[in-house]
């Protein structure tokens, strides 16, 4: 029985033996990604769960060229990288970077932006798992309404974050990108056709990856895939793309399966109550009317 | 290839490079420890469809000969690729030491 998917990408293994916890969604992003982009990638790491994990001497868990950059400094490490490697004649490689949520929409978003200006022909890739995870969870611009964290606990008067997520992706679309995509990785195929496709295009792309994270959530190591498709099913994400100044949503769920449910899954959110709850679905419910109206759709799930 | 357990060498301080030391992949300690249940295939039920290996964060599962097949090495037992697994052949049975 041949699946499709795993023969379009490479059967090596780039990310191994890496001492993320145990059903970790950043570890899986970053090895579908480099299982995309093959051997040639030079991928970018800034502080976060991926280079603390993948790089802990003498263990080297990326077989690809590797380096870790400064917190703020992702892109701007993309952007020398690239040019170096052009100035020295390669042709054939792909400069990739994985920063998490805090290192993309918090500290790097400056050199991200600055190296979407410049249209530098290299792929970011954010892997989303809406908190500080390395350090303990500690809320990022990325952590979502009502999540508790270690900066935002859930108390009598305060049920955790009071402020909503940033929209990273509309945020890079807004910089006329040549290409932004949103994905999670409980849709694993989505996600490889997006960076394959990101992959083929020339200048700055920009994918942010749903990546759950078991321990910060609170929800077992074996239901990471499960609550990555669900976030997508209850419509709390979506799955699009932005290219020539245009967005298109990529799947459109028939009917929006149980917000509550979805949240109450999870020891982060455990605390709301439903006046919070109810202030979630009429987020979504308004974000999913601004997507409607601007968003073409094509269904290619 | 997939990168492999190698033996750890001890080495004194005047020895430790300059630069990258390592080829790539150099991978020294395992990660088996970390288990408390263990993902076995039942390969009488694999139909060899490869959700597993796809959606395995680690990239322990590789296919051979149409079924699916464990590093034990690396695998950390997080059960994802039991839970994906449509025809059901993937059981999680108790570590034993």
């Amino acid at each position: 029985m041949a699946n499709k998917v795993a023969d379009s990408i490479s059967r090596e293994e780039f990310f191994y033996g890496h001492k993320a916890c145990a059903g970790c969604g950043g570890s899986l992003a970053v090895r579908a990604a480099l299982k995309v982009l093959g051997q040639n990638a030079v991928s970018v790491l800034p502080a976060g769960c991926m280079s603390a994990v993948g790089f802990n001497f003498p263990q080297l868990c990326f077989s690809n060229n590797s380096i870790i950059s400064t917190f703020a400094g992702t892109a701007s490490m993309l952007t020398g990288v690239e040019a170096g490697l052009r100035a020295r004649g390669y042709k054939d490689f792909t400069a990739v970077g994985f920063a998490g949520d805090g290192g993309t929409a918090d500290i790097g978003i400056q050199a991200l932006s600055g190296a979407i200006d410049r249209n530098d022909n290299i792929i970011y890739i954010c892997y989303d798992n809406e908190a500080y995870m390395n350090t303990g969870i500690q809320k990022s611009g990325l952590t979502p309404f009502g999540a508790r964290t270690t900066t935002t606990p859930a108390g009598a008067n305060i049920h955790g974050n009071i402020r909503p997520k940033k929209n990273m992706f509309e945020i890079a679309a807004a910089h006329d990108i040549p290409y932004a995509a949103t994905a999670s990785v409980g849709y694993i195929a989505d996600f490889i056709a997006k960076v394959q496709k990101a992959a083929q295009i020339k200048g700055t792309k920009y994918i942010h990856v749903i990546a759950p994270c078991p321990t910060g959530w609170g929800v077992a190591p074996d239901e990471t895939v499960d609550i990555a498709r669900e976030v997508v099913d209850c419509g709390l994400w979506y799955l699009a793309e932005y290219e020539n100044g245009g967005f298109t949503l990529d799947h459109k769920p028939k009917e929006f399966t149980d917000v509550a449910a979805y949240l109450k899954k999870q020891g982060r959110f455990r605390h709301l109550s439903d006046e919070d709850i109810q202030v979630i679905i009429e987020s979504r419910d308004r974000k999913w009317e601004h997507i409607n109206k601007t968003f073409s759709y094509k269904n290619s799930l | 290839m997939r990168p492999y357990l190698r033996e750890k060498k001890d080495f004194s301080f005047a020895e430790v490079p300059e630069n990258t030391s390592f080829e790539a992949g150099y991978l020294v300690s395992a990660n088996s420890g970390w288990r408390s249940v263990r993902p076995v295939i039942d390969s009488g039920k694999c139909v060899g469809c490869e959700q597993c290996y796809l959606y395995c964060p680690d990239g322990v599962i590789s296919i051979k000969d149409g079924k699916a097949v464990i590093d034990y090495d690396f695998c950390k037992g997080c059960g994802i690729c039991a839970k994906i697994c449509k025809p059901g052949a993937i059981g999680m049975e108790a570590e034993r030491k």
